[in-house]
């Protein structure tokens, strides 16, 4: 037993040779190379001016201007050169950046309120569904509870329905209620398309903590919820945090729901982003300004959850 | 043992304001909720929820399946019009025609996605130095909002600005302004599935690598004794531990492809003309743009009962391949 346990980890016979290293870090590195490059161009386009954005061709080398944020956050209107002649020079930075080309700062754009109803949608949606999946998960996994495959099954099943699909009488529905384009709405929906990861990926990880510490603790005069609260939770910690991010992407990164439901008071970024029109057409700079700030917190979550990433977009089918 | 010895000392303050803590079962059972109150009170909220925002709408959708209704003249009262939607639909050559343009995006896909992901997980899979650095920047694209995706692609393969068709042209001496990879007949189809891989074999390569980890040493350790070649190695040992993984994310990627619709609609909408409609593209045209709720619904119960079904036999081979 110990001697193939030490086998396994040591890789006595069957380690790669260095040859077949080099030649498998090369191709992983072109692929990832390859992979990142798109997402580096929008990174360096919003940083450019509109006409380097549309450049032919497309221009590598540039001069960096915050242009593009400066145009995503404010709502710009064209003045003649007469008329911005005559205004009391420029107090900040970005009034000098616009008054360059002709125009005037009219007022704030809509991208504040857009990201405010990302963070309270997303954070709101991610605390319903982790609370509610947490105390499922735990009744999942420590009482006996009739037809309890049955019931994990149909939670899961609630994720294969196309969202356009669902969209339409959940529309009705919420045109009854009320509830369209209002974000109560949006985080209700949120949490019932994220309570069903919670459930199942939380119910993995409180299956792996040994049942004998509540036990020990119901013995010694804890209540169940004692016990729970006590016991269980600081020792699923970690995987409670693991599902709340995942439940924040899905809701962060949420389109069709929110491009079907939602049409100002309670939109979010992703249907927003695409729209962010400038003078003659689509603003590139200003586009990839919104993604890149929108993409930000995503990349750092990615960093952060390595080492559950499988478990939570395979429902925990998979583990590590 | 020092979790244990923790536990048996209770915090004073969590308890306060309670007796001395008893061993009596009977007592922590008067005392707190029993076990079963606890058990229903816990996943009665999620079932409600789900009941609520899945199931109710999901019986009105089957009960307006039967109607005529359609929003943009609903002062019509509401008309049962039986089976004749879903007849309607299942005899249209145009939602033939896009289940097969779905399909044909499904299997190419999903297959482009298995081969790179697999070959992938086999590369990182020899631990090279630096592979886990590489391999988070792999994933990054899948976990980014697909609209968000679908929209800077549009940008990255614009005709006569974008660096793809640039590139292109660098290397063919094609003109870039002759081809757009999203607005030509010929090319959008591939562009969908060029960029949905772009975005998701990282998630096929996690899988495997996950497969290919579990695989234990002793039997790569027992073929080298055999003298087993490398190939015989992959195709005896590491291709059939390898599959039950690869038919989970065929699963997995099969369903979500089938459900697209928010990379698309903002990668090509649906177009040109309608090369690259998605059966959930149409679906939201019939729904949000012709208003057409009746037919629209008995559309959605069509997919959802071929997803459901699908998956549920491909889940039952799956299991096959497990046990064998």
């Amino acid at each position: 037993m110990t001697s193939a346990v030490a086998k396994s980890t040591a890789h006595s016979i069957v380690e790669a040779s260095p040859r077949s290293k080099a030649v498998a870090s090369a191709l992983v590195i072109l692929y990832a190379v390859i992979t990142i490059l798109p997402l580096l161009w929008i990174v360096a386009t919003a940083f450019k001016s509109q006409s380097d954005a549309i450049a032919y061709p497309p221009k590598v080398i540039f001069e960096p201007t915050l242009e593009g944020y400066v145009n995503l956050f404010t709502v710009r209107t064209r003045q003649t050169p007469d008329f911005i002649a005559k205004l009391p020079p420029p107090e900040t930075w970005y009034d000098k950046l616009v008054r360059e080309r002709d125009m005037v700062i009219a007022g704030p754009s809509k991208v504040v309120p857009r990201f405010v109803n990302s963070l309270i949608i997303g954070f709101g949606s991610t605390f319903l569904a982790v609370f509610l999946g947490t105390l499922a998960a735990y009744a999942f996994s420590r009482f006996r509870i009739p037809l309890a495959d049955d019931l994990l099954f149909f939670i899961l099943s609630t994720r294969m329905m196309p969202p356009v699909a669902v969209a339409i009488p959940i529309y009705l529905m919420y045109r009854q209620l009320n509830l369209t384009d209002t974000r109560l709405g949006m985080i209700l929906l949120y949490t019932a398309v994220n309570v069903s990861l919670a459930v199942w990926l939380l119910k993995g990880f409180i299956d792996e903590i040994p049942r004998e510490y509540e036990e020990a603790a119901l013995v010694d005069g804890y209540t169940r919820l004692q016990a729970l609260r006590k016991v269980v939770l600081p020792q699923a910690v970690t995987g409670i945090a693991a599902t709340a991010i995942f439940c924040l992407i899905f809701s962060w990164n949420e389109y069709a729901f929110a491009v079907l439901l939602t049409s100002g008071e309670a939109q979010t970024m992703p249907p927003f982003i695409p729209f962010i029109i400038g003078e003659g057409g689509q603003d590139w700079p200003a586009v990839a300004a919104a993604t890149t700030l929108f993409v930000v917190p995503i990349v750092l979550f990615t960093v952060l959850l390595r080492k559950h990433l499988l478990r939570g977009i395979t429902f925990g089918a998979v583990r590590k | 043992m020092d979790k244990m010895t923790t536990i048996s000392q209770p915090d004073d303050a969590t308890i306060a304001g309670m007796s001395e803590p008893t061993r009596s079962r009977a007592t922590r059972r008067v005392r707190g909720l029993s076990d079963r109150t606890i058990a229903w009170l816990f996943v009665a909220p999620t079932i409600a929820l789900l009941l609520a925002i899945n199931i109710f709408p999901l019986i009105w959708m089957i009960r307006l399946s039967f109607t005529s209704l359609n929003l943009s003249m609903s002062y019509l009262p509401l008309r049962f019009v039986g089976l004749d939607n879903f007849t309607d639909i299942l005899s249209d050559e145009d939602v033939w025609f896009r289940l097969q343009t779905t399909a044909q995006f499904v299997i190419s896909s999903v297959t482009l996605q298995v081969i790179i992901g697999f070959g992938l997980a086999l590369l990182i899979n020899r631990q090279f130095r630096g592979h886990s650095f590489w391999t988070t920047i792999i994933l990054l694209p899948m976990m980014l909002s697909p609209a968000v995706v679908g929209n800077f692609w549009t940008l990255l393969l614009q005709p006569q600005i974008g660096p793809f068709n640039y590139l292109i042209s660098l290397f063919t001496g094609v003109p870039p302004s002759s081809f757009s990879m999203t607005g030509q007949v010929a090319l959008a189809p591939w562009t969908i599935v060029l960029v949905d891989t772009w975005m998701w074999a990282p998630y096929v390569m996690l899988i495997c690598l996950a497969g290919l980890r579990s695989i234990p040493d002793y039997i790569y350790e027992a073929a080298e004794v055999d003298r087993a070649s490398a190939w015989r190695q992959f195709w005896s040992i590491t291709l059939p531990m390898a599959v039950p993984f690869l038919m989970l994310a065929v699963l997995f990627r099969a369903i979500e492809n089938f459900k697209m619709f928010d990379m698309v609609n903002l990668l090509t909408s649906g177009g040109p003309g309608s090369t690259t409609e998605l059966v959930s593209i149409t679906l939201k045209r019939a729904a949000f743009e012709k208003w057409r709720t009746g037919y629209s619904s008995a559309l959605a119960i069509i997919l959802f009962v071929t997803v459901f079904g699908a998956a549920n036999i491909y889940v039952k081979a799956l299991n096959k391949v497990k046990q064998r």
